[in-house]
Parts: C-alpha cells; sequence; structure tokens
C-alpha cells in the first residue's frame, strides 16, 4: 500500500465511525453543535496520531505479552497531554466536552489502530495510518454535528442559516436524535457504497 | 439528593446508554442474544461497582495526598485493566460456559467507556463514598436494564424485512434512538 492509499483508507473504506463503527459514545454525545464535533475530532486526531508514532517506534522493544497495557498507557499519557492542554487553551470548549476528553483513552478506535497497524508497520506508515483515521473520525463528526446542529437549532457555528421562522426540532439535539442521525446516516453511507459496487 | 433518588437517577433518569451514552460499544456488539446480554451486564455490574470503590480510595488517599490528580486518567485506566484481567480469570475458572459466552468482550470491558466514564464522573461530581457507591451501582443497573431490553427488541428485528442498507448496526442505532424517546419520558421524574 502507498501512502496515499492508507490515508485514504481512514477517510473512506474504513472509516472508522460510519463503516467500522468503534468510538461510538463520544460521537453519539457531544455532537451536538459542529463546534464540540470539530474540537473532539482534532483531540482525537492529535492523540491518534501521537500514539501512532510512539508505538510504532517502540514496536520492536515492547514484548508480546505485555503489548495491550503497554499501549494503554501510552494513549492514556497521550490523553492526558491533551487534557491538560485543552483546561488551559479552550476552556469554554473543554467545559462542553466534559468527560469525554478523558474518555478518549477508552476510545476502541485508537487502541485498534495501535494493535492492528502501528505495532506492525513503519514509522511513516503509521503517521499516514493515524492521520487518515483520525481525519475520517473528524470527517463523521462534522457530518453529524452539522446536522444536529441545522435540524436542531438552525445554526451552523452559531450562526443561523434557517430563517426565524424555522421551528428547531428539539429531539435532534437531544439524546434521541443522535442515535436515530446516526443510524440513518450509516444507512445512507451504506446505501451508497453499495451501489458503488454494483 | 438522598441515597434512593440518586439511585433512581443514575438507574433509569439519566440511563446511562440512552442519555449519557457511555458503554455504546458493547451496548451494541453483545446484545444479539439475552442471556448473552445479562452475563455482559452483570460482568459490568461487578466490574464498574469494584472499580468505582478502588478509583476512589486511591484518588483520595494517595493521588489527592501527593497532588497528582492530573494523573487520574493513567491511574484509572490501568486499576480498571488489572481488575478486568481479574474478572476474567476467575470467570474462566468458576463459570466457563459465560466466559465463553462473553468471549472477546471481556477483554474490552477494559476499553468499555462506561467504566472509566463512572469513576471519572465519581470525582466530578464530588460525590462522598456512599453517594458514589449508590451511584456506580445505580448506572450499571442501568446498564444493564438497557442492554438486556434492547437484545429483546433486535431479536425481534432481526426478522423484519428491512432496506438492504438499514441492516445491521443502522437499524440498531435507530431502534436504540426510539428506545432512548422512551426513556426521555422519565426526565420529568421529579425527585
Amino acid at each position: 500500500m502507498n501512502k496515499l492509499q492508507i490515508f485514504n483508507n481512514g477517510v473512506t473504506k474504513e472509516n472508522p465511525i460510519l463503516v467500522q463503527q468503534v468510538g461510538m459514545c463520544a460521537t453519539l454525545a457531544i455532537t451536538t453543535s459542529l463546534l464540540n464535533g470539530i474540537g473532539m475530532g482534532v483531540a482525537v486526531i492529535a492523540v491518534l496520531t501521537g500514539s501512532n508514532i510512539v508505538i510504532s517506534l517502540l514496536r520492536k522493544f515492547i514484548p508480546d505479552e505485555v503489548r495491550i497495557p503497554a499501549f494503554i498507557i501510552v494513549i492514556a499519557a497521550f490523553t492526558t497531554i491533551i487534557d491538560l492542554l485543552m483546561h488551559a487553551y479552550t476552556f469554554e470548549l473543554y467545559k462542553a466536552l466534559g468527560v469525554f476528553i478523558p474518555l478518549i483513552v477508552v476510545n476502541c478506535i485508537i487502541l485498534a489502530r495501535a494493535e492492528a497497524f502501528a505495532s506492525k508497520n513503519s514509522l511513516s506508515d503509521s503517521i499516514i495510518d493515524g492521520l487518515g483515521m483520525g481525519v475520517g473520525y473528524l470527517v463523521a463528526m462534522i457530518l453529524l454535528s452539522s446536522i444536529r446542529e441545522i435540524l436542531g437549532n438552525g445554526t451552523i457555528l452559531g450562526f443561523r442559516i434557517l430563517p426565524e421562522a424555522y421551528e428547531p426540532m428539539m429531539m435532534a439535539v437531544q439524546p434521541p436524535g443522535a442515535f436515530i442521525l446516526l443510524g440513518l446516516l450509516i444507512g445512507i453511507v451504506n446505501y451508497v457504497s453499495r451501489s458503488k459496487k454494483a | 439528593m438522598d441515597l434512593v433518588s440518586l439511585f433512581i437517577t443514575s438507574f433509569i433518569v439519566n440511563n446511562i446508554i440512552f442519555m449519557q451514552f457511555l458503554g455504546a460499544c458493547p451496548f451494541l456488539g453483545v446484545s444479539k442474544k439475552i442471556d448473552t446480554a445479562a452475563g455482559m451486564g452483570i460482568a459490568v455490574i461487578f466490574v464498574i461497582t469494584l472499580a468505582s470503590i478502588i478509583t476512589f480510595i486511591i484518588y483520595h488517599t494517595i493521588l489527592v495526598t501527593f497532588e497528582l490528580e492530573y494523573l487520574q486518567t493513567i491511574v484509572f485506566i490501568l486499576i480498571i485493566a488489572a481488575l478486568v484481567q481479574f474478572v476474567e480469570m476467575f470467570l474462566k475458572k468458576s463459570a466457563p460456559g459465560l466466559y465463553q459466552a462473553l468471549g472477546i468482550f471481556l477483554p474490552l470491558i477494559t476499553t468499555n467507556c462506561a467504566v472509566l466514564g463512572v469513576a471519572i464522573n465519581n470525582i466530578i461530581y464530588e460525590y462522598e463514598f456512599i453517594e458514589s457507591l449508590v451511584y456506580s451501582v445505580g448506572t450499571s443497573a442501568g446498564f444493564l436494564l438497557a442492554i438486556v431490553l434492547f437484545a429483546g427488541v433486535r431479536d425481534k428485528v432481526d426478522y423484519a424485512d428491512l432496506p438492504d442498507s438499514l441492516k445491521g448496526s443502522a437499524i440498531s442505532l435507530i431502534t436504540a434512538g426510539l428506545m432512548s424517546v422512551a426513556f426521555l419520558g422519565f426526565s420529568g421524574l421529579q425527585l
């Protein structure tokens, strides 16, 4: 696989949310506005790329038996760094994302990439893989959170785009909306990928 | 807030899956058969309660004393990982049937955000020890309730005639959404 394919693989073919469907908790919970979605997506890109780099560098030194705890410590370290950085520089966003920032550590996609890719591939490939998967995550977050913000609030990034007369669909920003809209989004992705194959 | 209402709030009103979205991965993954779902739910209750007790004690005795609160995430995840390993060995010896049924999902409790989420929430909400215990049991019982109910519904969904694109996780999410509407009804409950 060349670099472009690795990147593309993460964004489209194996998109972590829309295709692999891992790491759904944060996706469902914080996509109530586009800003939150972008913030979470960027945080995940940072942790994913950082942990992929370190794990790829250490892959020859970590004994097989203790690899999972070792991966988790690396991921937890990066999560803590992001947590402290966001606390210091983007406090509003930090409050909005709340418990879901420390919970990046248990986002299955990061451990999955460490186990399936970074522990077996070269540094440069692992960086590309981390970026690709991270961008795929970000794209899915942007899609879902803009849909929810437009339907539920009539705004995007806080700017009103639907006329004042639009009655906001409260359901979209409430928990049920998250499940139903993500379900429909995955349905649409399935439909598109199916019709492409046919 | 007294303990009974804390329990009911964390059990139903703020149901961990339908309202807080913690633990959605095993929720969507394991809940295909009612008995597997129940096994998973019970394992989660056990792990969450134990993990909350241990993380609470370690946070307040060690991390606060030595001003190491920023290590919270790393320390908590290590405690949880060790604990899950212990539960796994225990089940392998004493309940091999359940161990077989849970298969891959048991190690995955480590990366079940519900466990770490509850441990962190105990700290964020500044609960006392007893409160955090009630909160943990209530929340994890809510997980068991949600996953068993969902497994029951999903059993029927499998036989429904669906558009191909919606089969699998898409319809699961939509089903979960409809169940979440039902749980939203509890949010009017004044306790």
